[in-house]
C-alpha cells in the first residue's frame, strides 16, 4: 500500500494484544441463594417464578411455582410469607409482596384452567397417605408426578386437613381450596374420604403399598386445668372452627372467651365475631409475647374483638369467668399478682395448641414419639422403614407451608427409597445479601397493598377479608423483584467492560467473559446490580 | 427536558439493558450487533473510564449514522493506548494528527465529504480535556465560530493523564497533579474561577451542547443520537474518571462518575443555540466528601491534616452548580 507521509493501520489489529495477561483477579459468573427462596419452608424457588411473571409469562410462573409448591392460591391466602420478611427489597423501600403475587397466579391458574403435566412414566410403585391436608396433598402431588401411584385415605369427610377444618373460610375461600384439591386430583391421585387408618401396618398390608406418608396433623385439642361449675361450657377451638364446616353450627352464647394467644385463638374470635357473638380473648402474656400474628391480631382489633392481655382464667361458672391479672417478671414471665376481675361468660374456648392422634401406630416396630410427636429423621422416615411422616404430627412449626414442605421432602425420599437408593438434596448456594447487591440500579417503586374489605362486612359475613391484586398491580409488584443472586439479563456486565472482554450470547442463553482480554478491573462486579458475579484470584 | 427513564420494568433504564423493554427502546451498548468500536486489546488501564465513554458514544454516533462515520483524534490517552504501531483498535475510520488540531483536521474531513456530495458521511472529533480546553482550544471555538458540521466529543478526565497526571484547565480545584502537589497552605490546584468549556460553547451559540458520564449510559446515548440528527456544531463532553490518575480502585469507575453527578460536582444538563434546554436531576443527594474521600488525588483534604475548609468551598462549588442547573426537583430528594 502507497503509504505518502501517514502510517496506515489495519482496523482492529490491537486484538493481537492479549491484555487478559494484566489480569490478578478474574470475574466468574455465579447464582447466589435469594433470601426469599432460602427461607420459604416449602422450598419455593421465588426468584425463579417471579422472573417469568415480570415478562408477563403467568402460565410459565405458575409451573416453576408448582414444581414445589401445588397449592398456589391456597400459599397466597394463608401463608405467612417469611420470604417478605427475609426480601433484601425491605432494607430498600419494603420488601416485595410475594405472597399477593403468589394469591394472583393461583387464581389466574384456576380461572384459566391450567393443569398440571401427567407423569411421564409410570413406576408400578404403591404408596399410601394418611391424610388429605397440607402435608398429605403435597406428597400425593410429588409422588404422582414421579410416576408413583398414589392413594390418600382420609378419616375426615373432605379433603384439606387443617385448611379446611381450622382455617376459617374469611381468610380461605372453600372453592380456593377445592379447586386446588381437584387438580392434584385429577393428576391420577386416589382419595378415600371417611376412611380412618385404624393400624397403618394392617392398610399397607390390605392395600399393598410400598411405602406409606403419615401426615394426620394435630386435631385434638389441649385442655387445661380450669376449675369450672357444673354448667360451665367448655370447649376446644379445633373443634368450634370443625364444627363451622359442618350444618350444626356451634352454639356459644353471646360472651365468648377464648382462651390463648396463638392463630386459632385469633381465627375462633374472628369466626365468632362473625356469628353475631362478642368474643373477648384472654391471654397471660403481652401483645409482643403472642405467638400470634401481629397483623391477625390487629385485623381482629379492628373487627372489635376484645383482648385482654395478662390474664389467666381461675374459675369458670355459667355465665361468668374469674380472671387473674398477671405480671412479666424479669425473664418475662408471667406472674399471678392476686388481682382478680370477673368477666361475663356465657362458654370459654381454650386454644391453647393441639395435640396429634397417634392411635393408627399402635404396635408399630421401631416409632420412637416424643412429647406426642412421631420423631423422623432427616429423610422424614419413622424408626420404621418405608414409613414417612411428615405436618404437624411430626416436632417441627405447625404452618401450611412447612407442612406443604415436608410433603415435598418426603416425597423425594420416599421415591428414592423406592428406588433403593437415597436422595442427596444439591448443595445450597451461598446467600445474596443485600450488601452483594448494586442497588443504585433499582428503580424506586413501593409496594403495592392489596385492599381490604370493610370492617362492617368483615364483623358480619364470611366474606375473604384480603382482597387479590389485578394483573397490571401483579405485574407492577413482580416487577419489583431485585432477581437477587440471580442474573436478570440486564447487560450491565456487557455494557461497563472497558475492554469489550464480556460477550452476550443471547436472551435467554446469559454472558460469558472473555479472558482473553480481560484485565480484570472489576467494573462488572461492582456494576451487577444482583451479584450474580464474583471475582476470583486468578491461578498463580 | 433530556432523557425520560422509563419506570417500573424492574430496574427501568438505570442498567444497560432491560430484556423487558421493547426492542426500539432499547440502547445500542445492549446490542449483540454493537459496533464495538473501540475493540478488544487496547492499552488503557485497568478500569478506564475513558475508553468506555468513547465506546458507549462512537457506537452510539455509529448507530446513529448507520455506520457513515469518520473520526479525528486529538493526542492523549485515547489515541496512545488505542494506536500504538502497529495496531489499532478502532473499527472505523480514523485520523491522528497533532495534539492541537482536531477540530480542524475534522472540519477539514467535513469540507471534503461535502466537496465530494457524500452528505451521509459524518464526521466526529475527540480528545481528552487536555486536547479540548487547553491546547486544542483554538481550533475548537474556530469550529465553534463557523458552525462546522462536526460532533466534538470531549472525555473529560480532568488532567493530562497520558503524560502523567499533569494539571489542564479541567482540573478541580484542591486536585493533586503531578503540577498541582499537596504542598503548603493550599495544597492542589489553586481555586481559580475555572474553564468551563460546555458553558464557553454554549456562548458560541452551536446548535448543540451536552455533558454526560459514564454512569449514565441511556442519557448520553441520548445525547449522541440527538447530536448525530443535528448539523453544525456540536459538543459533548463526558466525564470520565481516570483510575489511574485519581487513585480510586479500577473498578470504582462508574461510581466514581455517579457520586459527581448526585453530589452536584457534575451537572449534566444539554443546551440548544446557547439555552440550557434539560439537565439530569440528582437522585439521591450526596455530600461532597462522599464523593472526594474515596479518590487519593482529595486524600490531603482528610484526616488529622486534612482542610476541611477546602471541603467546604467544594461543596459551595457542587451547591452552586445545583442552583444554577437546577439539579433537585421543587420538593427535594
Amino acid at each position: 500500500m502507497y503509504k505518502p507521509f501517514a502510517i496506515t493501520l489495519k482496523p482492529g489489529t490491537s486484538l493481537a494484544n492479549m491484555t487478559g495477561t494484566w489480569r490478578t483477579e478474574r470475574p466468574v459468573y455465579l447464582n447466589r441463594l435469594p433470601p426469599c427462596n432460602n427461607a420459604c419452608p416449602a422450598g419455593e424457588n421465588i426468584q425463579g417464578w417471579l422472573f417469568h411473571a415480570e415478562s408477563g409469562n403467568y402460565e410459565q410462573a405458575w409451573r416453576v411455582l408448582t414444581e414445589n409448591n401445588p397449592l398456589a392460591a391456597v400459599m397466597g391466602r394463608v401463608c405467612y410469607h417469611p420470604c417478605e420478611t427475609a426480601c433484601n427489597r425491605g432494607q430498600l423501600d419494603s420488601s416485595v409482596g410475594i405472597n399477593s403475587v403468589e394469591r394472583f397466579l393461583g387464581d389466574e391458574a384456576i380461572k384459566r384452567g391450567w393443569k398440571f403435566d401427567a407423569p411421564a412414566s409410570s413406576s408400578g410403585k404403591r404408596v399410601l397417605v394418611v391424610g388429605a391436608g397440607p402435608s398429605g396433598l403435597s406428597a400425593a402431588y410429588h409422588l404422582a408426578r414421579m410416576g408413583h401411584q398414589v392413594e390418600i385415605q382420609e378419616a375426615g369427610p373432605l379433603a384439606g386437613g387443617m385448611m379446611r377444618f381450622g382455617i376459617p373460610k374469611y381468610r380461605l375461600p372453600r372453592e380456593v381450596l377445592d379447586a386446588e384439591v381437584q387438580r392434584i386430583l385429577d393428576l391420577g391421585v386416589t382419595l378415600k374420604l371417611n376412611c380412618k387408618v385404624s393400624s397403618i401396618e394392617q392398610s399397607m398390608k390390605d392395600g399393598r403399598f410400598d411405602a406409606a406418608f403419615l401426615a394426620v396433623g394435630a386435631h385434638i385439642g389441649k385442655r387445661a386445668m380450669i376449675p369450672a361449675g357444673d354448667a360451665a361450657k367448655i370447649v376446644d377451638a379445633v373443634s368450634v372452627l370443625r364444627s363451622m364446616e359442618g350444618e350444626d353450627k356451634p352454639l356459644l352464647g353471646r360472651r365468648v372467651v377464648v382462651y390463648g394467644g396463638g392463630n386459632t385463638a385469633v381465627d375462633v374470635a374472628r369466626t365468632v365475631k362473625r356469628m353475631g357473638a362478642e368474643p373477648i380473648i384472654v391471654y397471660r402474656r403481652t401483645r409482643d409475647k403472642a405467638p400470634a400474628h401481629d397483623f391477625e391480631i390487629e385485623e381482629a382489633l379492628q373487627e372489635g374483638v376484645m383482648i385482654k392481655w395478662l390474664s389467666t382464667i381461675k374459675h369458670a361458672g355459667d355465665s361468668s369467668i374469674t380472671i387473674e391479672k398477671m405480671a412479666l417478671d424479669d425473664k418475662g414471665f408471667p406472674q399471678p399478682t392476686g388481682e382478680y376481675e370477673t368477666l361475663e361468660a356465657d362458654s370459654v374456648v381454650l386454644a391453647l395448641g393441639q395435640d396429634v392422634d397417634l392411635s393408627l401406630l399402635q404396635g408399630v416396630a421401631g416409632l420412637e414419639i416424643v412429647n406426642g410427636t412421631v420423631q423422623v429423621a432427616p429423610n422424614m422416615m419413622t424408626g420404621h422403614p418405608g414409613i414417612f411422616a411428615g405436618g404437624d404430627m411430626v416436632p417441627s412449626e405447625r404452618t401450611v407451608t412447612v407442612a406443604v414442605g415436608h410433603g415435598k421432602k418426603a416425597a423425594r425420599h420416599i421415591d428414592a427409597w423406592l428406588q433403593g437408593s437415597s436422595y442427596q438434596p444439591a448443595e445450597k448456594h451461598e446467600l445474596a445479601e443485600y450488601g452483594k447487591l448494586n442497588t443504585w440500579y433499582y428503580s424506586d417503586a413501593d409496594k403495592t397493598v392489596r385492599p381490604m374489605l370493610d370492617v362492617i362486612r368483615r364483623q358480619t359475613s364470611f366474606d375473604e377479608v384480603q382482597g387479590g391484586l389485578d394483573e397490571s398491580t401483579a405485574l407492577f409488584e413482580a416487577r419489583r423483584c431485585l432477581s437477587c443472586g440471580n442474573c436478570f439479563e440486564c447487560d450491565n456486565c456487557y455494557g461497563v467492560c472497558p475492554d469489550n472482554a464480556v460477550i452476550k450470547l443471547g436472551p435467554g442463553k446469559g454472558f460469558q467473559f472473555n479472558y482473553d482480554y480481560c484485565k480484570g478491573c472489576g467494573l462488572c462486579v461492582a456494576e451487577c446490580p444482583c451479584g450474580a458475579i464474583k471475582m476470583e484470584p486468578e491461578e498463580t | 427536558m433530556g432523557f425520560q427513564p422509563v419506570k417500573f420494568y424492574q430496574t427501568g433504564t438505570f442498567t444497560i439493558g432491560n430484556r423487558l423493554l421493547e426492542p426500539d427502546e432499547r440502547s445500542v451498548q445492549s446490542g449483540q450487533a454493537r459496533s464495538n468500536s473501540i475493540n478488544s486489546g487496547h492499552r488503557a488501564c485497568q478500569g478506564c473510564g475513558e475508553a468506555l465513554g468513547a465506546r458507549y458514544a462512537i457506537d452510539a454516533a455509529m448507530a446513529e449514522s448507520k455506520g457513515q462515520l469518520i473520526a479525528a483524534n486529538a493526542t492523549g490517552c485515547l489515541e496512545v493506548f488505542s494506536t500504538p504501531y502497529p495496531e489499532s483498535s478502532w473499527q472505523l475510520p480514523w485520523i491522528h494528527s497533532l495534539f492541537g488540531n482536531a477540530p480542524a483536521v475534522a472540519t477539514g474531513i467535513a469540507a471534503a465529504m461535502k466537496v465530494k456530495g457524500k452528505t451521509e458521511v459524518r464526521v466526529v472529533a475527540q480528545g481528552g480535556d487536555g486536547g479540548t480546553t487547553d491546547i486544542g482550544f483554538g481550533c475548537l471555538s474556530g469550529m465553534f465560530e463557523r458552525n462546522d458540521d462536526v460532533l466534538y466529543l470531549c472525555y473529560d478526565n480532568q488532567a493530562y493523564m497520558n503524560t502523567g497526571v499533569q494539571r489542564s484547565s479541567a482540573t478541580p480545584p484542591a486536585a493533586r497533579t503531578a503540577t498541582t502537589m499537596p504542598v503548603g497552605p493550599n495544597p492542589g490546584n489553586a481555586f481559580g474561577q475555572g474553564k468551563n468549556v460546555p458553558e464557553i460553547a454554549m456562548a458560541h451559540g452551536i446548535p448543540y451542547v451536552a455533558t454526560a458520564t459514564v454512569a449514565d449510559l441511556r442519557d448520553l446515548e441520548y445525547k449522541v443520537r440527538r447530536a448525530m440528527k443535528m448539523h453544525g456544531a456540536r459538543y459533548i463532553q463526558i466525564f470520565v474518571p481516570c483510575p489511574l490518575g485519581w487513585g480510586t480502585a479500577s473498578s470504582d469507575t462508574i461510581r466514581m462518575a455517579r457520586l459527581a453527578k448526585e453530589s452536584g460536582m457534575f451537572p449534566v444538563f444539554e443546551a440548544e443555540h446557547g439555552e440550557v434546554v434539560g439537565v439530569s436531576k440528582i437522585r439521591h443527594k450526596i455530600p461532597v466528601e462522599e464523593y472526594l474521600q474515596p479518590q487519593k488525588r482529595f486524600a490531603h483534604l482528610f484526616g488529622t491534616n486534612g482542610h476541611p475548609e477546602m471541603v467546604t468551598r467544594m461543596q459551595a462549588i457542587a451547591d452552586r452548580n445545583i442552583r444554577k442547573y437546577g439539579l433537585l426537583d421543587e420538593e427535594g430528594c
